[in-house]
C-alpha cells in the first residue's frame, strides 16, 4: 500500500505538470503532441525543432522588469504566476503530509506485522509442522495480502497480546519478556524513524530541487515566449510597447528591417519618415492621452517598406496608481485586404454608376418616346386642325366673292379676319411647340440681308393701312450674302415689324442692321438715341400730312389687317423668289463687301434693331413680354388683338439659331426690339446665281440701274405717301421696276410721288369716314394705287393673294383703267354690288388676252411673255384623279401643265424640256418622287445624267438638246414642289433632304396650290 | 318652276353633306369645262372599282404581296381624298396601317370597310349627278356654289 501511494504521488506530480502544460493547445496539429510540453527538457528539444529566431524579439529587459514591477498588468501577471507557484507548493506540502501519514500508518502496520510474525512464531512453536506461509514484507503480493488481511490480524494480535500479558502477569519472566519485547519494538521504531527521517530528508531535497519559483516562472515565461514566437513567426504582425514619450521599449517584428539599437528608445517619427508616420504617432498619442484602447487603419508610405496599410491596435498601459506608462501597440499589415476592399468599393461604385446610367437611359428612352408621340401628335394636330379651319376660311373667301349686301359683307369680312386670326394662332402654337419639342429644323441657306430687310419692309408697306414711314438701314459692314435660316429670320423680322406697325400710330417703323463683335447687346443706348433722332427727323418731314390724315388713320387701325394676311404670306414667299433673282449682282459687288474672298467660312454676328415710334411698353411689362400668351395688358389685347405668341416665337427662334433677343422701350416714345444672330459668311460666291441673270434681265430690262443701287444701298424708305403705290409695287414682286415711276427709294423721285398723292389723301379719309367698313378701307388702298401708279397696270393686282381684294381690283382695272384718280373712291362704294361680275371679267380677260396670262402673278408672266410665253410646269403624278383635279386647278390658275405618271417619265421630260417648276408626287410606282428629285438635282449640279444612268435609267437625250440645255441653264435649279399624302413633319423633312424646295400636302386645294406657285413663279 | 326649286334645294343639301374637296371640284367646273365634275366622278368610279377588284384579288393570294396592296390602297387614298370621299379615305388610312403591319385579317376587314364606304359615296355621287341632270332637264340651273 505504501508503495502504491508513492506511485500515486508521483503520478500526482505528473498531473500537476500536465495541468500547467495544458495551457497550450493539445492538438495544434497532427504532431501536436510534439509541442505539448511535459517536461522542460523536452521543451528544449521542441525549440530546437521549431527554430525560433531569437533576434526578432528585441527586449529592453530592464524595462520589462520595471513593467512587471510597476504596471498593473505586469503585477497581475506576476501575481498570477506567484499564486500558481504557491498553489503548487501547497500541493507539495499536502502531498508530503499525506506521505507522512502514510508512513506513520506503515509504521503501525509494520508493527502489527511484527506482532503477527511473533505470534506465528509462537504458534509454530506451539504447533510444530503446522501450515507455514513464507511471507516477504517486500513482496508485492504479500503487501496486498496484508492490506486486505491486516485489520483482522491486528485484532487478533491485540487479543493475543492481552492474552499473553494476562497469562504471565506479574511474573519476572513476564516483565522480562515484556521488556525485551518493548526493547525490540523500540529498536524497530527507531529504525523506522530513521528511515522516515531519511525519506523526509530525501523528499525535501527533492522538493527543493524540483520547485524553485523563479525557475518555474522563467520556464513558464520561456514557454509562453516560445509559443508566441511559434505563433507569430509568419504572421504579418508587429507588436511593440512604447513608453509615455512614445519611445519604443519593446518591439517584435518578424521581418525586421532595422536593428534593435535603431528602434529601442526612439519614436516612430525618429525611426522613419513618410506618409502615415505622423498619423500613427498622433494616434498613439491620442490613445495615450485618452486612456482608451482604439483601432485605426493607417496607410504608410515610407522609404523603409514602401506603401503599406496597417491596422493598428493601441492600448494604454497604466501604472497601479492609474497613470499611463505607455502604450502597447499591435499592427497587422492589411495592404492586400485594403486593396481588395478598395477594388470592391470601386466595383460597387461602378455598378451603382452603371445602374444610374441605365435608369437615366431608360428615362431618356422614355422621354424620347414621349417626344416621338408628341411629334406624331403635332403632325396630326397640324393636319386635323389646320385642314378644316382652312376649309372654313377658304369657304368664307368664296362666300365673300358672292353677291352679298353690305351687312352680309361686313359679317363675312369679320368671319374672314377671325378665321385668319385663328389660323394664325394655330400656326403660331404649332411653330412654338415645334421649337419646343425640337422638331423644328433650321436650314442653312445663302441669303442677302439687305434683300430680306427690304422685302420685309415692302411686305409690311403693302399691307400697311396707316400713314407710317417704313425704313431700313443696313450698315456697310454687313456682308452682302450670309448663310442662315432665312425663313425663320424673315419670320422674326415680319413678326416684329407687324408688331411695331400695330402699336405705332404715327411716325415710323424701321429696321437697322449692323455687324457687332459678339452676341452681347451692348449698343442699346446708342440705338435709342439714333431712334430718337430718326423720329424727330421723320416728324419734321411728314408732320403736315400726318396731322390731317390721322383721323382716318385711326379708323383704319381699328380693324386689323385680317383680310390682308393672306397677301402677306403670299408676298413673303414671292419675295423669296425675288431675292433669288436679285442675286445676279453677286459677282460685281461681293468684292466690295467681303474683304478676303479666299477666307473660309467665318461667323459674323449681325445685330438687328426693329424700332418704332409707337406707344411703347411700360417698364413693368417688359419682363413678361416674351412669355407665351402675354400681352402688355388686358387693354392691349382688347384694343390690338393678337395671340400673344408672336414675341415668344421670335425669341425662341432667335435662341434656336444661337442668338438672343432683347427689348428696350420708353412708354409713348417707342420700342426697339433687338436680336443678334450669328451667321456664316461664305466667301465664295455661287456661280449658279449668275445664270439667273438672263431671267432677271428679261424681267427688268428697264430697271437694272435701280437694281445696282439696290444691292449695295444701305437705306430703304417707304414713305407713307407712297402707300398705295407700294402696295402695287410690291405685288409685282419687282420693286425696282417702279423706280422709274418715282416710287422707289431715292429721294429725288419721292417728290414725284408726293405730288400725285397729295390730292388723293383727303378724299381717302372722307371715304373711309363715310363707309366705315374694313373692306372699303382696303379699297382705298386699291384706289390710291390706281391713281398713283397708272403705269403699273392691273396686271399686278392678282398677286395680293386675297381673292376679294384682287377681284375688286380686277374690276376697277377693267372698268376704270384710265379713270382719273378722284373718281375711284366713288366707284368703290358700288364695288360690293359688282362682286359677281368680277369673276366674269376675269374670265373674259383670260380669253381676251391669253398671251398675257393676266390671271396670276401677272407682271412676271407679262414680262416673261417676251421670251417664253408662260412658265412651263410639269406635274408628276400617277393618280389619274389627282392628275385631273390638279390640271383643272392649274388651268384655273392660268397654267397649262405637262403631265407624266412616274419618276422615270419625269426624268425624260426634264431631259427634253426646260421646266420652270415641277409638281412632284412623292409616292409613285417605278420611281418615287424623292429619287427623281435627287437625280434631277444631281444633274443640275454635275451637268450630266450619270447618276440617273447609274440608277438604271436610259437617257435618251438628243445631242442637240443636251448642248442647248448645258449652254443655257444646265446648272439652274428647277423649283420642285412635293405633293405629299401626309403632313407629318418627317415627310416634309424628307422632301427637303432630297432636294425639294417646298411641299403641298394632299388633298391639294386651289388655295394651297396657288400659294405654292406664287412662291416660285414670280 | 317649283320642282326646280325643290330639286335645287335637294342638290344643295347633298352638296353641303359632301366635303369641301368636292366643293372645290365643283368650283373647278366652269363654262370652258362643263363636264369636269362628271368626268372626274366617273373616272373615280372606274378607278375605284378597278382598285377594289385588284385589292380583292391581291388579298386572296396564297402569299399576299403587301407592297402591291399598299400601293393600291395608296392610290385609292389619293383619289378618294381628292374627290372628297373622306370616309373612304379614312378607311384607306386604316387599311394602310394594317398593310404595314402585314395583318391579313385586318386588311380583309378594311377592304370590306373601304368597299362599304365606297358604295355609299358612289350612291351619293350618283344621286347628285342624277339631281343635276334632273335640274337641267327641268330647265333649271345648277345652283352656284360659290
Amino acid at each position: 500500500m505504501v508503495c502504491e501511494m508513492e506511485s500515486d504521488q508521483t503520478e500526482d506530480m505528473e498531473m500537476e505538470v500536465e495541468v500547467l502544460s495544458s495551457m497550450w493547445p493539445e492538438d495544434m496539429n497532427e504532431n501536436g503532441k510534439q509541442f505539448n510540453i511535459d517536461w522542460p527538457g523536452e521543451d528544449q528539444d521542441m525549440l530546437e525543432e521549431v527554430n525560433i529566431n531569437e533576434d526578432s524579439t528585441i527586449v529592453d529587459f530592464k524595462r520589462l522588469v520595471e513593467l512587471t514591477n510597476y504596471s498593473e498588468k505586469g503585477s497581475s501577471q506576476l501575481a498570477y504566476l506567484v499564486k500558481n507557484w504557491e498553489y503548487k507548493q501547497e500541493n507539495a506540502v499536502r502531498l508530503l503530509r499525506e506521505e507522512l501519514d502514510n508512513l506513520s500508518k506503515q509504521q503501525q502496520e509494520s508493527e502489527l506485522k511484527k506482532l503477527e510474525i511473533l505470534e506465528k512464531y509462537q504458534f509454530e512453536e506451539e504447533r510444530y509442522g503446522g501450515d507455514k506461509r513464507p511471507i516477504s514484507i517486500l513482496d508485492e503480493d504479500l503487501k496486498r495480502y496484508i492490506f486486505q488481511e491486516a485489520p483482522r490480524k491486528r485484532n487478533d494480535v491485540k487479543i493475543q497480546d492481552k492474552l499473553e500479558i494476562d497469562a504471565e502477569y506479574d511474573s519476572i519472566k513476564y516483565w522480562k519478556q515484556r521488556a525485551t519485547h518493548l526493547e525490540k519494538l523500540l529498536e524497530t521504531s527507531g529504525q523506522r524513524e530513521q528511515i522516515l527521517t531519511e525519506k523526509l530528508q530525501e523528499s525535501i531535497e527533492n522538493l527543493e530541487r524540483q520547485s524553485s519559483p523563479v525557475e518555474e516562472l522563467s520556464q513558464v515565461l520561456k514557454r509562453a515566449d516560445n509559443f508566441l514566437h511559434f505563433v507569430l513567426q509568419n504572421a504579418p504582425v508587429v507588436i511593440g510597447h512604447q513608453d509615455n514619450e512614445l519611445r519604443y521599449r519593446f518591439i517584435y517584428n518578424h521581418f525586421p528591417s532595422l536593428r534593435e539599437e535603431d528602434i529601442i528608445g526612439k519614436t516612430d517619427v525618429e525611426i522613419f519618415t513618410g506618409a502615415g508616420v505622423k498619423e500613427s504617432q498622433d494616434f498613439k498619442r491620442e490613445v495615450l492621452e485618452r486612456g482608451i484602447p482604439a483601432k485605426r487603419e493607417i496607410t504608410f508610405d515610407t522609404g523603409l517598406f514602401g506603401s503599406k496599410t496597417f491596422l493598428i491596435y493601441v492600448e494604454p498601459v497604466f501604472s497601479k496608481a492609474g497613470e499611463t506608462l505607455g502604450v502597447n501597440y499591435m499592427g497587422m499589415e492589411i495592404t492586400d485586404q485594403v486593396r481588395k476592399r478598395e477594388k470592391m468599393a470601386k466595383l460597387r461604385e461602378e455598378i451603382a454608376v452603371q445602374k444610374a446610367k441605365e435608369t437615366e437611359l431608360n428615362k431618356t428612352i422614355h422621354i424620347t418616346e414621349e417626344t416621338m408621340r408628341a411629334k406624331q401628335m403635332l403632325a396630326t394636330m397640324s393636319h386635323e386642325i389646320r385642314s378644316p379651319l382652312s376649309g372654313v376660311v377658304s369657304m368664307t373667301e368664296i362666300l365673300s366673292t358672292t353677291k352679298l349686301d353690305k351687312e352680309q359683307r361686313q359679317l363675312v369680312n369679320v368671319m374672314l379676319s377671325s378665321g385668319d386670326l385663328v389660323l394664325q394662332l394655330i400656326n403660331d402654337i404649332l411653330d412654338l411647340s415645334k421649337v419646343e419639342s425640337g422638331v423644328m429644323k433650321l436650314e442653312a441657306t445663302k441669303f442677302r440681308p439687305r434683300e430680306v430687310v427690304k422685302h420685309v419692309l415692302q411686305t409690311a408697306a403693302a399691307s400697311l393701312q396707316k400713314i407710317l414711314t417704313l425704313e431700313g438701314h443696313i450698315a456697310e459692314d454687313v456682308p452682302i450674302e450670309v448663310v442662315g435660316d432665312v425663313l425663320r429670320i424673315r419670320q422674326i423680322l415680319t413678326n416684329l415689324i407687324s408688331n411695331a406697325i400695330k402699336f405705332t400710330h404715327e411716325g415710323k417703323v424701321g429696321i437697322k442692321l449692323y455687324v457687332v463683335s459678339g452676341p452681347c447687346p451692348d449698343v442699346k443706348q446708342g440705338s435709342h438715341k439714333r431712334m430718337a433722332s430718326d423720329h424727330s427727323k421723320v416728324l419734321a418731314k411728314i408732320c403736315k400730312e400726318d396731322k390731317c390724315t390721322s383721323p382716318s388713320n385711326n379708323a383704319l387701325d381699328r380693324k386689323g389687317s385680317g383680310g390682308c394676311k393672306d397677301a402677306d404670306g403670299a408676298n413673303e414667299r414671292l419675295l423669296q423668289k425675288g431675292e433669288g433673282n436679285y442675286s445676279e449682282q453677286n459677282g460685281a459687288s461681293i468684292e466690295d463687301e467681303v474683304d478676303d474672298p479666299n477666307q473660309q467660312e467665318t461667323t459674323v454676328w449681325i445685330r438687328c434693331d426693329v424700332y418704332d415710334t409707337g406707344i411703347g411698353i411700360p417698364e413693368n411689362a417688359i419682363p413678361t413680354l416674351f412669355k407665351k400668351y402675354m400681352q402688355v395688358g388686358a387693354d392691349t389685347a382688347r384694343k390690338y388683338g393678337g395671340t400673344g405668341l408672336g414675341l415668344a416665337i421670335c425669341k425662341q427662334l432667335a435662341e434656336l439659331m444661337g442668338g438672343h433677343m432683347t427689348v428696350s422701350s420708353k412708354e409713348h416714345h417707342g420700342s426697339t426690339f433687338t436680336f443678334i444672330l450669328p451667321y456664316k459668311v461664305s466667301p465664295v460666291c455661287d456661280s449658279s446665281d449668275d445664270n439667273e441673270e438672263l431671267t432677271e434681265m428679261d424681267n427688268h430690262d428697264t430697271s437694272s440701274e435701280g437694281n445696282d443701287d439696290d444691292i449695295n444701298s444701305g437705306f430703304f424708305q417707304f414713305q407713307p405717301r407712297t402707300l398705295g403705290s407700294l402696295f402695287s409695287s410690291h405685288s409685282s414682286g419687282r420693286a425696282p421696276k417702279l423706280s422709274p415711276n418715282g416710287f422707289g427709294y431715292n429721294t429725288l423721285n419721292k417728290t414725284n410721288g408726293f405730288q400725285v398723292n397729295s390730292h388723293s389723301f383727303p378724299l381717302d379719309s372722307n371715304t373711309s369716314k363715310e363707309t366705315g367698313s374694313v373692306e372699303d378701307a382696303c379699297s382705298v388702298a386699291d384706289a390710291v394705287e390706281t391713281c398713283s401708279d397708272p403705269e403699273s397696270t392691273f396686271k399686278h393686282t392678282r398677286n395680293s393673294g386675297n381673292p376679294s381684294t384682287s377681284g375688286r381690283e380686277q374690276k376697277i382695272n377693267g372698268v376704270l383703267d384710265h379713270t382719273p384718280c378722284l373718281s375711284s373712291p366713288n366707284s368703290e362704294t358700288t364695288n360690293s354690288d359688282q362682286g359677281e361680275i368680277t369673276e366674269k371679267i376675269e374670265k373674259s380677260q383670260i380669253q381676251e388676252q391669253p398671251d398675257k396670262s393676266s390671271e396670276c402673278s401677272s407682271s412676271k408672266d407679262a414680262q416673261i411673255s417676251k421670251t417664253s410665253l408662260k412658265p412651263k410646269i410639269l406635274l408628276v403624278e400617277d393618280n389619274k384623279i389627282l392628275v385631273m383635279v390638279t390640271r383643272s386647278m392649274m388651268k384655273q390658275l392660268g397654267h397649262d401643265i405637262d403631265i407624266v405618271n412616274n419618276g422615270v417619265e419625269a426624268l425624260r421630260a426634264v431631259q427634253r424640256y426646260r421646266y420652270d417648276l415641277i409638281l412632284m408626287d412623292v409616292c409613285m410606282p417605278v420611281m418615287d418622287g424623292l429619287q427623281t428629285t435627287r437625280l434631277i438635282r444631281s444633274y443640275e449640279e454635275s451637268g450630266n445624267w450619270d447618276a440617273a444612268k447609274d440608277a438604271g435609267i436610259d437617257v435618251e437625250v438628243s445631242p442637240s438638246n443636251t448642248s442647248q440645255r448645258s449652254d443655257e441653264s444646265s446648272t439652274k435649279r428647277i423649283p420642285i414642289i412635293a405633293m405629299t399624302a401626309n403632313a407629318i413633319s418627317e415627310s416634309a423633312e424628307e422632301c427637303y433632304a432630297n432636294g425639294m424646295d417646298s411641299f403641298v400636302s394632299k388633298p391639294v386645294t386651289l388655295q394651297k396650290l396657288k400659294e405654292s406657285l406664287q412662291q416660285y413663279l414670280p | 318652276m317649283e320642282i326646280v326649286a325643290k330639286l335645287q334645294k335637294q342638290f344643295m343639301d347633298f352638296i353641303s353633306a359632301l366635303y369641301r374637296e368636292f366643293l372645290q371640284l365643283q368650283n373647278l367646273q366652269d363654262e370652258s369645262n362643263p363636264d369636269f365634275v362628271r368626268e372626274v366622278v366617273s373616272l373615280f368610279f372606274v378607278d375605284s372599282e378597278n382598285l377594289i377588284n385588284n385589292l380583292t384579288a391581291a388579298l386572296q393570294q396564297q402569299v399576299v404581296d403587301f407592297k402591291q396592296v399598299d400601293s393600291h390602297v395608296h392610290q385609292f387614298k389619293g383619289s378618294s381624298s381628292s374627290i372628297g370621299a373622306q370616309r373612304v379615305k379614312n378607311a384607306c388610312v386604316a387599311f394602310k396601317t394594317f398593310c404595314e403591319g402585314k395583318n391579313i385579317e385586318g386588311c380583309v376587314q378594311c377592304l370590306q370597310q373601304v368597299k362599304h364606304e365606297y358604295f355609299l359615296v358612289k350612291n351619293k355621287l350618283e344621286t347628285l349627278m342624277m339631281l343635276e341632270k334632273q335640274i337641267l332637264a327641268a330647265g333649271g340651273r345648277i345652283p352656284d356654289l360659290s
